[in-house]
């Protein structure tokens, strides 16, 4: 016992560490990695099972017959979409008081910050329209909410229709204790939004709505439905939200145990499940489904209308419709009784989910690692950051004024760039944002120049100490909230911070270094998603691409909250600064 | 015992018509529609009229006598010997009715009401001890309680004042008890508290749960409904469970307070297969002292045992828009309860002057009229006291069979609605909605709200604000929650400007609860009970002064003053919130274990690698050391020791 209480043996213990400082980061590195890449491997993961006493053991009939009827009324959706070009209110109003349900509609508008030329829109106006199931002998405290997008061209028609046949089925059974909301959102995210913070009474994004008439009570699950063909080959279960938030685990085993009952056959991140784990390319399947996962996460985009969801607390997820060509065909009915099946479990809930895992990763649908699973890889690399510290202040504040300039600027002198440059908004705002990310690596000279003195070896050993702990920090918080985006942070930044000091060869590593930094980490990723999603892209595609994935992420900041691109504009990239500081430290 | 219906007559000017809590006023019209003239056969409308006034309650004018049918079911009768044989007069009298209001939805609301009057003095020391209809249950709660009042209601699903309009007896969701007691009683919490529990087991309900954490005494909501002029509120107790869940154990021990049970009369369509297959079911008791007579000589006790149910046209009516009692309550009638005084059921009908919305059948001739809640209703009546009634089959199934869907409700003129604002598990907010849709009157109402004291309430965050901007209450009531001993009090005097909305916001923190004081299912969340919203609301019937509606020039100048305004109280939806939970799974337990044994075990490990260890030389004893002293005087270097 007496191994630290000695201080030659201490002194012993320190030296050998300091020695073998270089070797033992390697191996956590590398241990991390591997660590990493194995979580996808079968035998080291556990099979999902449902952890919802209310919605385990009751058993449920299925018994939607009219799937034919609701692939009519999705056509005649359709048409009325086509005859007003836009959300046909009336119509759904009509009809889904003819179903029975208290119809209530919303109406929305919202300047976007600057033009979003995915989806081509800026101004966007609409209305939701929404009708309440009210259970029979029920107070009002408790509801479900089944979703369906009205998007612009021919998609997702399929969905309102079987989401109108549903609603006409429901009405007619007396089972429901809690009072189901079906919902058609306009624009889809943003009106999903803007119902949300309605139904909420809060304003987080600065959009306008017209209040809620009518409300359910506290949501306990949501359901978001896309469907865009009469016929699907296959069910995909999103589950990635806002923030990298994930529904409780018990949504996704829900919709698998139904799946498995019915007989659809299911998919996550597009990926059929395999049998064959023990070969090269079974487990090249699962690492590719899970690195799905980590990516998508890691964006912090919701991913479906769903992902809105979550801030609230409500457990939602959205479930696809694919419809891939393959001979397995699955029909309108057969869909509606997987939904049937679903809501009946969930109307059995007597709690809200809360029984199974909230920090998941899933190399497969019927498969999942949990937290205690996940972490230890991260902890592999972080614990490179610790050595760190034990080897040792300064321009802290100006990378974090260029962090805020990256922030800020991009919107603010969109329309300055616009007159004087031949540009549009979008390439406006995303130029701006690359060109002050470039002119931060101008820092280190002008640093000097306002110290105005040698910098000391002292100097870049404290600097150095602060900004290692500094990333230590927020690689650490970040990969609780969101783990693969603390992850994918990790994986770039931690080698970076470990190399570099003033004395390393220059030009090398300053290369190095910028091949680490956030941005080009972003611009990898974009390849890499295209890779996984067998859908390589050229490097000027791949290019364009990136620059619609900056714009998509100020967006989604500007639109919902969404906390990556702060994140990264704040905090990340000023961290990186500190090290690019060092190495150019005189 | 049906001897007492025959010789009576006089009751029945005085029982002839339901009567409610909440009517302000009556008043008597004549209606002769034109197609029932020919059946028309008795014309002493003016006789009938002088004597109904006399009545207490709703005034109800028929076009046949009851008069005349009593003399007729009496001169039936006149073969058996106890109707010749003159009784002394009772001092209990029993009545029951069904009111059926088919609703434009499709559903049909049913509302059934039983009252027993009993002229006798619980109180005093009078030892009461023969009881007849009145039940020997509920008599001696209220002479060993003092109470002077009793409302208790059990209700299972929200009323859908949108869709269905004003109930004739609201209910918040869940139990409601609210007791007035006599202001001879001294303890009055220790009472209330003992009551609950003898009313728990009475009803078979959790009433058992009401303590002084759920308890709070109105100042101004809750105003004795008998006669009697204490409104000291601290004899007042109020107190709702909004979880309680309402079933066939509740309805049994109901049914059993009925001098029939469900026998005979209108009880046989209680039956709960059926009740409990519906979208609102609620079932009450009221107690109180009322008038004997006009002149209020002579106290007696009413006991109204009242039952609403509304049936859904899509689950129960499978969509079909035809409705009867076989249909709703799987029964037909076949008599009424023997010992009843009277026995009658109400259609409405105010919406089908002509037949064109719906048709009823069998057809009656029987009508009458009545001021319900601020309009003027027209019923189609059916007595069952009288054999013709059940016609040669011998039994009543009444059938209303709709022709059209056309036809819009009037709007309810106040409406509320609750919910809460915000996300996450620190704080959130309390949004009270109350609508005023009366297009040009405003009116005052009185908001109650009683919020459990886990949602600490920010008071000065309080808002009442209408169409945009702020409305000062006239009169706020406020008592602040103890902790762990009682909740918020909130009552405010609003004036709700006309067509309008009014939103009254206060923000709250959630509290941490101790882990002792979660439920057994903390995840489904905490209930706040509902708002309770009281209002004199003017009167559609007073609306109409200066609509065009075909009346005599004469009578349509001033408002009429009792119609003028009617007595509503709407009830909110109650609050399902969620408090800070902590993860009360295998997991949480796994962390208090390895916090145990980490608090534990680190300091000793961490003691041990840490601390260095020296070999401490034992201290030298005093002579030792002296000698020492005297040795380094001496010239000898001190190393002893």
């Amino acid at each position: 016992m007496g191994l630290l209480s000695d201080p030659n043996r201490r002194r012993a213990l320190i030296n050998l560490l300091t020695r073998l400082n270089a070797p033992i980061c390697v191996v956590c590195y590398m241990a991390g990695v591997a660590w990493f890449m194995g979580l996808a491997f079968e035998p080291f993961t556990l099979r999902t099972y449902m952890s919802e006493n209310a919605m385990g053991s009751t058993m449920v009939e299925e018994r939607f017959p009219s799937g034919e009827r609701a692939v009519a009324t999705g056509r005649e959706f359709a048409a009325h979409k086509k005859k007003v070009s836009g959300m046909p209110v009336e119509w759904l109003v009509k009809t889904m008081q003819a179903r029975g349900l208290e119809v209530y509609t919303q109406r929305f508008s919202r300047t976007l910050p600057f033009p979003d030329e995915n989806k081509e829109r800026y101004m966007v106006k609409g209305t939701n329209v929404y009708g309440i199931l009210r259970a029979p002998r029920a107070p009002r405290t408790e509801a479900l909410v089944l979703s369906a997008p009205c998007t612009p061209g021919d998609n997702n028609n399929q969905a309102v229709g079987l989401l109108l046949g549903l609603a006409q089925y429901f009405r007619n059974q007396i089972y429901w204790a809690k009072d189901i909301i079906f919902l058609v959102n306009d624009h889809d995210l943003i009106g999903m939004q803007a119902w949300l913070e309605g139904y909420h009474h809060t304003n987080t994004t600065g959009m306008d709505w017209s209040p809620l008439q009518g409300r359910g009570g506290s949501i306990q699950a949501a359901l978001s439905l896309e469907l865009s063909s009469d016929v699907v080959t296959s069910m995909d279960l999103v589950l990635e939200g806002l923030n990298g938030q994930l529904p409780n685990l018990d949504l996704a085993n829900l919709f698998y145990a139904f799946c498995q009952k019915i007989g659809v056959l299911c998919t996550i991140q597009g990926k059929l499940q395999r049998n064959d784990w023990d070969s090269v390319s079974g487990y090249s399947h699962a690492v590719q489904t899970m690195m799905l996962m980590v990516m998508k996460q890691a964006s912090g985009r919701p991913w479906g209308d769903h992902g809105l969801f979550l801030r609230y607390h409500i457990e939602a997820a959205t479930i696809k419709g694919i419809n891939s060509f393959r001979q397995y065909k699955t029909d309108a009915t057969t869909i509606g009784r997987l939904l049937e099946g679903m809501y009946r479990k969930l109307n059995n809930l007597l709690e809200r989910l809360h029984q199974s895992y909230f920090f998941y990763l899933m190399p497969s649908l019927s498969h999942f690692v949990s937290i205690g699973y996940y972490m230890p890889a991260f902890g592999l690399l972080a614990v490179i950051l610790l050595p760190g510290v034990l080897s040792v202040l300064t321009p802290l504040v100006i990378s974090h004024l260029t962090g805020a300039a990256l922030y800020m600027l991009p919107i603010r002198f969109q329309e300055m760039a616009v007159e004087h440059f031949p540009v549009s908004e979008t390439e406006a705002v995303v130029l701006t944002a690359i060109a002050v990310y470039t002119a931060g690596l101008a820092l280190p000279h002008n640093t000097h120049r306002l110290l105005s003195g040698e910098g000391t070896e002292q100097g870049w050993r404290v600097l150095k100490l602060v900004a290692l702990l500094y990333l230590a920090v927020l690689l650490g918080c970040t990969a609780l909230i969101n783990f693969s985006l603390g992850f994918i942070l990790a994986l770039t930044l931690v080698p970076a911070a470990a190399f570099v000091t003033p004395h390393v060869p220059k030009v090398l590593s300053a290369f190095v270094l910028v091949i680490l930094s956030p941005a080009c980490t972003l611009l990898f990723s974009v390849f890499f998603f295209q890779e996984l999603q067998e859908m390589p892209v050229s490097f000027l595609d791949g290019w364009l691409l990136y620059l619609s994935v900056i714009s998509q992420g100020i967006l989604d900041h500007f639109l919902y909250g969404s906390l990556v691109y702060p994140l990264i504009a704040l905090l990340v990239y000023p961290c990186w600064l500190l090290f690019w500081n060092i190495l150019f430290w005189k | 015992m049906a001897a007492h219906r025959c010789c009576f007559p006089v009751w029945l000017f005085i029982l002839c018509s339901f009567s409610l809590f909440i009517i302000a006023g009556s008043q008597e019209t004549t209606v002769a529609p034109e197609q029932h003239a020919s059946v028309l056969d008795n014309p002493q409308t003016a006789a009938e009229t002088a004597e109904q006034t006399a009545g207490e309650s709703g005034g109800v004018e028929e076009r046949r006598w009851e008069g005349t049918e009593v003399r007729d079911a009496a001169a039936q009768k006149q073969a058996e010997p106890a109707v010749l044989q003159p009784t002394p007069q009772p001092k209990d009298d029993f009545q029951e009715e069904l009111v059926v209001r088919p609703l434009h939805s499709g559903d049909i609301y049913a509302s059934f009401q039983f009252r027993t009057l009993w002229e006798t003095d619980f109180m005093r020391g009078n030892k009461v001890s023969h009881y007849r209809l009145f039940p020997k249950s509920l008599g001696q709660v209220i002479s060993k309680f003092s109470v002077r009042e009793l409302h208790i209601s059990f209700t299972q699903g929200y009323w859908r004042t949108m869709q269905w309009g004003q109930p004739y007896l609201p209910s918040p969701p869940g139990a409601e008890l609210w007791v007035w007691f006599q202001d001879s009683v001294t303890d009055v919490d220790a009472t209330w508290k003992e009551l609950t529990n003898v009313l728990s087991g009475i009803f078979c309900a959790s009433l058992n749960f009401i303590d002084s954490t759920n308890t709070v005494q109105p100042s101004a909501s809750f105003k004795p409904l008998g006669i009697g002029n204490v409104t000291d509120h601290r004899f007042l107790r109020y107190a709702t469970l909004p979880r309680e869940i309402v079933c066939t154990e509740n309805l049994t021990p109901w049914k059993k307070l009925l001098p029939c049970g469900s026998k005979a009369g209108l009880a046989v369509l209680l039956k709960s297969e059926k009740l409990f297959h519906s979208s609102f079911h609620s079932q009450a008791v009221h107690i109180r002292p009322v008038c004997q007579d006009w002149q209020c000589k002579t106290t007696s006790w009413e006991l109204r045992q009242t039952l609403n149910v509304v049936f859904d046209l899509h689950n129960s009516g499978q969509g079909k828009r035809e409705w009867s009692l076989f249909k709703m309550f799987s029964r037909t009638l076949t008599e009424a309860c023997p010992l009843a005084s009277s026995s009658k059921i109400y259609i409405d009908i105010t919406d089908n002057p002509e037949g064109e919305q719906f048709e009823l059948s069998p057809a009656t001739s029987l009508l009458s009229q009545a001021m319900v809640l601020g309009d003027r209703r027209t019923f189609s009546v059916y007595d069952l006291t009288q054999q013709d009634t059940f016609g040669s089959v011998r039994s009543l199934n009444l059938l209303i069979r709709w022709k059209s869907t056309e036809g819009d409700m009037l709007r309810p003129l106040l409406h509320a609605e609750r919910y809460v604002a915000g996300y996450g598990l620190q704080t959130g907010e309390i949004h009270t909605l109350m609508y005023n849709h009366h297009p040009y009157r405003s009116f005052p109402v009185l908001l109650l709200d009683s919020v459990p004291w886990y949602l600490r309430l920010y008071i000065h965050t309080l808002t009442v604000t209408s169409k945009g901007k702020d409305n000062k209450p006239s009169y706020i009531h406020y008592q602040p929650s103890k902790d762990r001993v009682r909740p918020h009090l909130l009552e405010m005097l609003v004036q709700l400007p006309p067509n309008s909305v009014t939103e009254v916001t206060v923000q709250f923190e959630r509290a941490l609860l101790k882990w002792t004081e979660y439920t057994p299912d903390p995840n489904h969340g905490f209930y706040v009970g509902s708002s309770v919203i009281s209002s004199l609301v003017p009167s559609t019937v007073a609306m109409d002064t200066n609509s065009t509606r075909e009346r005599p020039l004469f009578s349509s100048f001033f408002p009429c003053k009792e119609e003028s305004s009617y007595f509503v109280r709407v009830y909110t939806e109650p609050l399902l919130v969620n408090l800070p939970t902590p993860d009360f799974s295998m997991p949480y337990n796994v962390i208090c274990l390895t916090c145990t044994v980490v608090a534990v075990g680190y300091g000793s490990l961490y003691n041990l690698l840490t601390r260095s260890f020296q070999i401490e030389e034992p201290s030298p004893g005093l002579a030792k050391r002296i000698a020492n002293v005297i040795r380094k005087m001496r010239g000898f270097p001190g190393t002893m020791g």
